[in-house]
């Protein structure tokens, strides 16, 4: 009799360990449904960033063996029709007079070091499509980074190195790297501060979506 | 039920031959038996492998990627080419570019810099087809109070404010810091998971089993597991991969920071590297005493993180003033 009872019994525990097993199996013992307090937020939700950084052209391929490295930089960040500045500035009679300005480049605001600062401790007074070291030599917008360097000689040694400021292309090889004025307005050098991206999700939140039926459908196979 | 059987004689004893020839008046003998249910069994399983999937055969049948032959490489580099293009619709490239000589991969992070813009994690995610959701980074940006100095315990990941950076506080990245003595290397009870000769800890996604010891083992939270099948838009898909690093993973294996392999190993700077808009991440050869690694460690502070744990780490943190 109690033997009947034992198989009675079985029999009962292994349908409810069957219904476990086809309700894990079907339901996904992972996932929880429903979870709409969270945003996963990807790469795809910053559309204005790019994301595959493009590199300047010659810069396509590694160097050669034996092939000097190159170091090219793009052309100095000037704001629309201003160079050359001799355009305007040819018909016009040099003024050294320190002033606030009014016909042109008012939009500029001084920032940057003491308040003694002014257009000609760095423009050419007489030639305006050149920068004006300290020594009286003229130098090329292009190299303005000597301009920058005469005062920022530390930072200045590091960027030459690489340690400061951005590099893109190949560590072993052709490489391209930014002016100072790429990143600091000369006039108003402070860094500007930045929008944070989203940060991740936290893990209490990290509930998984359902994956649609197509993605269930491909992922088959496992690790195939 | 033992006196149902009571009445019954035990079956006679008989040899082989004899009980073979039984067999022709209808009675069934174990041999018989045993043949029928083999055959059955084994149709089933025929059956059963038949009807799998394509590629599941050959994924049970794997073996190390270490123990593969050149040409075995080339022939798994090629069915998954096929697999990942006809999934995403696009034509994708698997690599499995292998270590340069001489080379040594550092990276030196400048705290002095860093203002926590986060734009490393994101283009991370996109370069290493990280999953979108269950969400997948290998870069955590930490922030912390100048006040404190790195406290880890205080340090908030979760921050979230208009801009940064925020005047009281400092930003520190942590992804794997590619150690000379990595912890989770050696916990590994099938060596899914190993340094290569340019130092990058790399996983076999193929023979991960998914047990997460590496995880318990890394001091710097740095490996991931795929709780989920991970999910990527094919359009956001980065189709230059490489075997060893970004190739799109599945559920149940953990994964890494490779220092962009697919990139650092054809020349490239990783994709965190090129983003950074204040140039705070420095990449190069440790073993060249001409790249700004080099330079960096001579002149600057430096100093890597957990120290004391003595897992000598390949990144390091620095300030350039």
């Amino acid at each position: 009799m109690e033997s009947t009872s034992l198989v009675v019994l079985l029999l009962v525990f292994a349908a409810i360990g069957f219904g476990v097993l086809v309700y894990a199996v079907t339901k996904g013992s992972h996932y929880k449904q429903g979870e709409t307090l969270r945003v996963a937020h990807a790469p795809k939700d910053y559309p204005e960033i790019e994301w595959n950084v493009e590199l300047l052209p010659g810069l396509e391929k590694p160097a050669k063996e034996g092939e000097a490295e190159t170091f090219s930089v793009p052309s100095p960040p000037f704001s629309e029709d201003v160079f050359p500045c001799s355009d305007c500035h040819e018909d016009m009679d040099p003024n050294p007079e320190r002033r606030v300005l009014e016909m042109a480049h008012e939009e500029i605001v001084l920032d940057h070091g003491p308040k003694s600062r002014w257009c000609f401790d760095c423009h050419n007074l007489e030639d305006r499509d050149k920068l004006r070291l300290v020594s009286g030599s003229l130098v090329d917008f292009k190299e303005s980074y000597k301009l920058c360097g005469q005062c920022h000689g530390t930072i200045y040694r590091d960027w030459r190195e690489g340690i400061h400021g951005r590099r893109r292309g190949y560590w072993n090889g052709h490489k391209s790297y930014l002016l100072c004025a790429h990143c600091h307005n000369p006039h108003k050098p402070r860094f500007k501060p930045l929008k944070p991206l989203a940060p991740p999700i936290r893990p209490s939140s990290q509930h998984f979506t359902e994956p649609s039926a197509e993605q269930t459908s491909k992922s088959e196979g496992g690790h195939s | 039920m033992s006196q149902d059987y009571a009445g019954k004689a035990p079956a006679p004893r008989v040899p082989c031959d004899v009980a073979h020839k039984g067999a022709a008046d209808g009675g069934l003998n174990r041999r018989e038996f045993l043949a029928g249910a083999g055959l059955t069994a084994m149709s089933a399983i025929a059956t059963t492998v038949a009807g799998a999937a394509p590629g599941f055969i050959e994924s049970m049948l794997r073996r190390h990627f270490k123990e593969l032959s050149p040409d075995e490489v080339q022939e798994r580099l090629r069915l998954l080419e096929e697999e990942y293009s006809s999934r995403f619709g696009k034509k994708v490239t698997v690599a499995a570019t292998p270590p340069m000589e001489n080379v040594l991969f550092g990276y030196a992070l400048d705290l002095s810099r860093c203002i926590g813009c986060r734009r490393c994690v994101y283009a991370c995610v996109h370069e290493n087809n990280q999953s979108r959701d269950p969400q997948i980074h290998w870069i955590r940006v930490l922030e912390m109070a100048k006040e404190r100095g790195i406290d880890l315990e205080e340090a908030d990941p979760y921050y979230d404010h208009d801009t940064v950076p925020q005047e009281d506080s400092f930003y520190m990245p942590v992804a794997c810091q590619q150690c000379r003595n990595p912890p989770c290397t050696r916990v590994c009870p099938v060596q899914a998971t190993w340094q290569e000769p340019d130092g990058i800890v790399v996983i076999d996604y193929d023979w991960c089993i998914g047990c997460r010891y590496c995880m318990a083992a890394c001091p710097y939270g740095a490996r991931h597991f795929n709780w989920g099948n991970p999910q990527i838009p094919a359009a956001g898909l980065n189709t230059d991969m490489h075997v060893l690093g970004n190739r799109p993973r599945v559920a149940g294996v953990v994964e890494k920071c490779t220092f962009c392999i697919q990139r650092v190993r054809k020349g490239r700077y990783p994709a965190c590297v090129e983003i950074c808009p204040v140039g705070a991440r420095k990449f190069g050869n440790l073993l060249d005493e001409n790249s700004e690694l080099r330079y960096l460690m001579r002149e600057k502070r430096v100093f890597v993180l957990k120290e004391d744990l003595n897992t000598q780490p390949k990144f390091y943190y620095f300030y350039a003033t």
